[in-house]
């Protein structure tokens, strides 16, 4: 027997684990069984499942009659680590569970913080756009990833090298701001970590024009492709009925013609004054949601722009919610050793203001305590809702935190899509719906 | 609930002589509301009511906090009421945003939480479900038949705190490993870090630390 | 790195067996590390964060690595060099990682890219491995959260210089043999008087 496919009997019949190596050698072993059923293991490794998901897909010949998704490969205890951090450390754990939309969980999170304090209006407007700002460059560097790596899983390589290129501009923005590419934890309850440099709107203004060109380039390589559209038309299926039946939220959802968009149907940090589109299609297949991503870029770059306008009038506003108990005394600056306290606010605490340097103190050490409660507040993220749930006991840390991640639910709905159809649609169906396991496994 | 909190440095049994062990601080969660709820609580609650003529029967009390409604169910009739709020055109909370796990050790009887945060795309109206159940007998009735979504984030709830819901196609552990002792959520498992090795030293584990509470 | 040399299934395969001994033995580990360090292939073990990080220095124009001849990411661990653990390794996936790494062919190295694969980061938890070197032999160490693709390649090209050195037969077993003495006979890293301290 062959040393690459190796197989064991089970109540369910002999199952074949594939993990790399000729599929002759596989077929060849199947053609002796005398079952009709084939189990066959995709992953947790796997170039095409998006992160460490497992596929188990029974198969008859090359159509699958089930398919269940292995997941937990990458589950890091976040939620539970949080319970011993303050409530801003809790801030840097929550940006790590979406890696490639790190914002989006940290505004989701100090939304619900800010909520439970009930400081939501007491934000400075400043603070609030940046937000914005940043969320939409996430949004623009996420679908990104989605569409190079969805392009990469089906065959296409030049897509991947575009949006890879696009991204990087990016995330030389984020490390403009925030000194960090990924990962950022700029988002604090109670505003952003520190303000933008000042040649940060300039810069920003050439990128949306930089990108509104750049990204023609993967349109007219995908967009009315007959090979693209041949894979991905009628692909991975998912009708509304399906989608609110099992909780999927986002471009999956909106494929189905569904115009449900949290920033314009519950707005929050203040999306009603913004002119943006919610694109939807009614195709309710891979190709659908595919053309909404693309399409979300170009609305995007328009939020971007008016951020950028309304920051022009806001120099000089503060980014930090004006209580001094719970703001983040971050007036940080980039001195010779790296982003550090301005000096200016070490001159302050240290030999003018003793207040300043209580407060200073307790929140670092201590951090701020939070009225006892508990809040849902939803954000939309590139991949559909993402709702932070906390609950606080009225202390320093959080009591329970718990994220309704959109790709955890948007991952059930692979079965739904996949079951009846062929083994290469499956690949196509799973970068659609842009799981990150990050997200997924928390 | 009430809550109290003893202590300022976090971890008990260090050789702490400042004083600050003595602080206790006691802090309550928001009780029950009285009419009127404000917005669209009231509507709901009346349709509610309308729909479901057990009302004080099946809902044991009613929050309005921070702009949120919590129901707070019996966990007998959770599949009742569920099914009423999906299906009443007036409700039609079409939506479950999924199950979330709380463990509160010291509200005797009630120690676990499952929190189902629904959302009407009709109406644009969010609330919240809350049933409890005693860790002496965790099971609470699955609401997968009223909303497919349910699925795994009921075997999440179960694996991370040991929830059974009972009617659920194939309750097994989603996030650990299969034979994974224990629910790594619950507030009686450690958090399971390990000590932090430096030149010189070690640190203990998070939740073993002194930290200023 | 040092692991068991080419012994699979009982039979040696490669120049392991065919080697000379003394003055020629250095010249052909010198052409032998040559060859293996200017064209590693790695494996594709991205899990989180750090996946991304390592995606981007493979397509992104500013990071590109197929100067070093490495943008052949291989899925079939049989047919790669390198495995970068990029990310967090959980509980339930360490098993994974341990077969994924038996499957790969000698030589093979390892390089634990971000805090998370090193030692296991910030999750100091229940879930997540500390450290991949609880499961598999590293090679090299790459900090940072994530590290930068600049950082990346620098630990790659910190590795080909280990493998410039790195010897073959008769050599590699004295070296094996000393590097696992003083392995032995190293104090504990929380052993260490610490910095400026007096004995």
């Amino acid at each position: 027997m062959s040393t690459f496919a190796s197989s064991r009997e089970t109540t369910e019949g002999r199952i074949y684990s594939v993990t790399g190596g000729d599929w002759d050698d596989v077929s060849r072993d199947i053609g002796t069984a005398k079952e009709e059923r084939v189990v066959v293991n995709m992953g947790p490794q796997h170039p095409s499942t998006h992160g460490v998901l497992r596929l188990m897909l029974e198969l008859e010949g090359e159509t699958i009659t089930e398919l269940r998704c292995g997941i937990g490969y990458l589950h890091t205890g976040i939620e539970k680590n949080t319970e011993y951090r303050t409530w801003t450390q809790g801030v840097t754990f929550v940006t790590r569970m979406d890696y490639l939309s790190p914002i989006f969980n940290e505004t989701a999170y100090c939304l619900a913080v800010e909520k439970l304090l009930g400081i939501t209006n007491d934000l400075p407007e400043r603070a609030t756009v940046i937000r914005i700002m940043m969320m939409e460059l996430n949004r623009i560097s996420s679908h990104m990833v989605a569409l190079g790596t969805g392009a990469l899983e089906l065959g296409a390589m030049a897509p991947m090298f575009f949006a890879f290129r696009e991204r990087e501009r990016v995330l030389d923005i984020f490390e403009m701001a925030s000194g960090l590419r990924m990962n950022m934890a700029y988002v604090r309850p109670g505003g952003v970590a520190q303000d933008l440099p000042e040649d940060a709107i300039t810069k920003i203004r050439e990128l949306v024009r930089d990108l509104r060109k750049n990204f023609k380039d993967n349109e007219t390589l995908l967009v009315g492709n007959s090979i693209w559209i041949k894979r991905t038309k009628d692909v991975g299926y998912l009708d509304l009925a399906g989608c609110i039946t099992l909780g999927v939220t986002g471009p999956v959802l909106r494929a189905t013609g569904m115009p449900w968009d949290l920033r314009k149907t519950q707005p929050y940090c203040g999306y009603e004054n913004y002119n943006f589109d919610v694109i939807t299609a009614d195709t309710c297949d891979v190709y659908g949601r595919f053309l909404i991503r693309m399409q979300e870029l170009e609305q995007s770059l328009r939020i971007i722009e008016q951020c950028c306008d309304k920051l022009e009038t806001l120099n000089g506003a503060p980014v930090m919610v004006a209580d001094k108990k719970i703001a983040w005394p971050a007036q940080l600056s980039l001195g010779g050793d790296g982003l550090g306290n301005s000096l200016e606010h070490i001159r302050q605490i240290m030999g003018t203001s003793m207040e300043s340097l209580i407060h200073h103190f307790k929140i670092v050490t201590e951090g701020f305590r939070v009225p006892a409660g508990q809040v849902y507040t939803p954000v939309e993220s590139p991949r559909g809702e993402l709702g932070a749930h906390i609950v606080s006991d009225g202390g320093t840390r959080p009591y329970r935190m718990h994220f309704r991640t959109p790709s955890f639910s948007n991952l059930q709905a692979t079965s739904a899509m996949c079951e009846g159809s062929l083994i290469a649609d499956v690949v196509a169906a799973v970068a659609s719906i842009d799981p990150v396991m990050g997200d997924v496994d928390r | 609930m009430s809550d109290v909190n003893k202590g300022m440095f976090g971890a008990a049994g260090t050789g702490d002589t400042s004083g600050y062990g003595g602080l206790v601080r006691v802090s309550s969660s928001p009780g029950s509301s009285e009419r009127p709820y404000g917005s669209y609580f009231d509507e709901v609650a009346d349709e509610l009511e309308r729909a479901f003529p057990d009302f004080n029967g099946a809902i044991e009390k009613v929050i309005v906090d921070r702009g949120e409604l919590t129901l707070h169910v019996k966990r007998e009739r959770l599949f009742d009421v569920a099914k009423t709020l999906r299906d009443k055109d007036s409700l039609r909370f079409e939506v479950c945003l999924g199950v979330s796990g709380v463990h509160y050790p010291e509200d005797k009887g009630r120690e676990l939480h499952a929190v189902y945060p629904l959302l009407s795309m009709t109406h644009n109206r969010r609330i919240r479900l809350e049933v409890s159940a005693p860790d002496s007998d965790p099971h609470i009735p699955s609401l997968v038949e009223v909303w497919a979504g349910n699925n795994w984030h009921e075997r999440e709830t179960f694996d991370m705190f040991g929830i059974i819901f009972d009617g659920h196609p194939a309750l097994t552990r989603i996030l650990m490993p299969d034979d994974w002792p224990g629910h790594p959520q619950r507030k009686d498992y450690p958090l399971g870090g390990i000590p932090v090795e430096y030149i010189g030293a070690t640190t203990p584990a998070p939740d073993e630390r002194r930290s200023y509470r | 790195m040092y692991g068991d040399a080419a012994d699979w299934n009982g039979t040696s395969v490669g120049i392991e067996e065919k080697l000379p001994s003394g003055f020629l033995l250095t010249t052909v580990e010198k052409l032998a590390a040559y060859m293996r360090r200017n064209s590693l292939w790695p494996a594709t073990f991205g899990l989180a964060c750090c996946a991304i990080e390592m995606m981007a220095i493979g397509s992104a124009q500013k990071y590109d690595i197929s100067r070093f001849g490495m943008e052949v990411f291989r899925a079939s661990p049989r047919q790669a060099d390198l495995m970068i653990v990029a990310g967090r390794v959980s509980q339930k996936m360490a098993p994974v990682v341990r077969q994924i790494y038996d499957q790969m062919s000698e030589p093979k190295w390892v390089l634990s890219m971000g805090a998370c694969a090193s030692s296991g980061g910030m999750f100091n938890n229940y879930a997540i491995v500390q450290g991949v070197d609880h499961i598999i032999p590293v090679d090299i160490y790459l900090p940072g959260c994530p590290p930068r693709p600049e950082m990346l390649m620098d630990a790659i090209l910190k590795l080909h210089e280990q493998i410039k050195d790195e010897k073959l037969g008769v050599n590699r077993k004295k070296v094996i043999a000393e590097v696992e003495k003083a392995a032995l006979a190293a104090t504990p890293t929380h052993q260490i008087p610490a910095f400026g301290a007096s004995e």
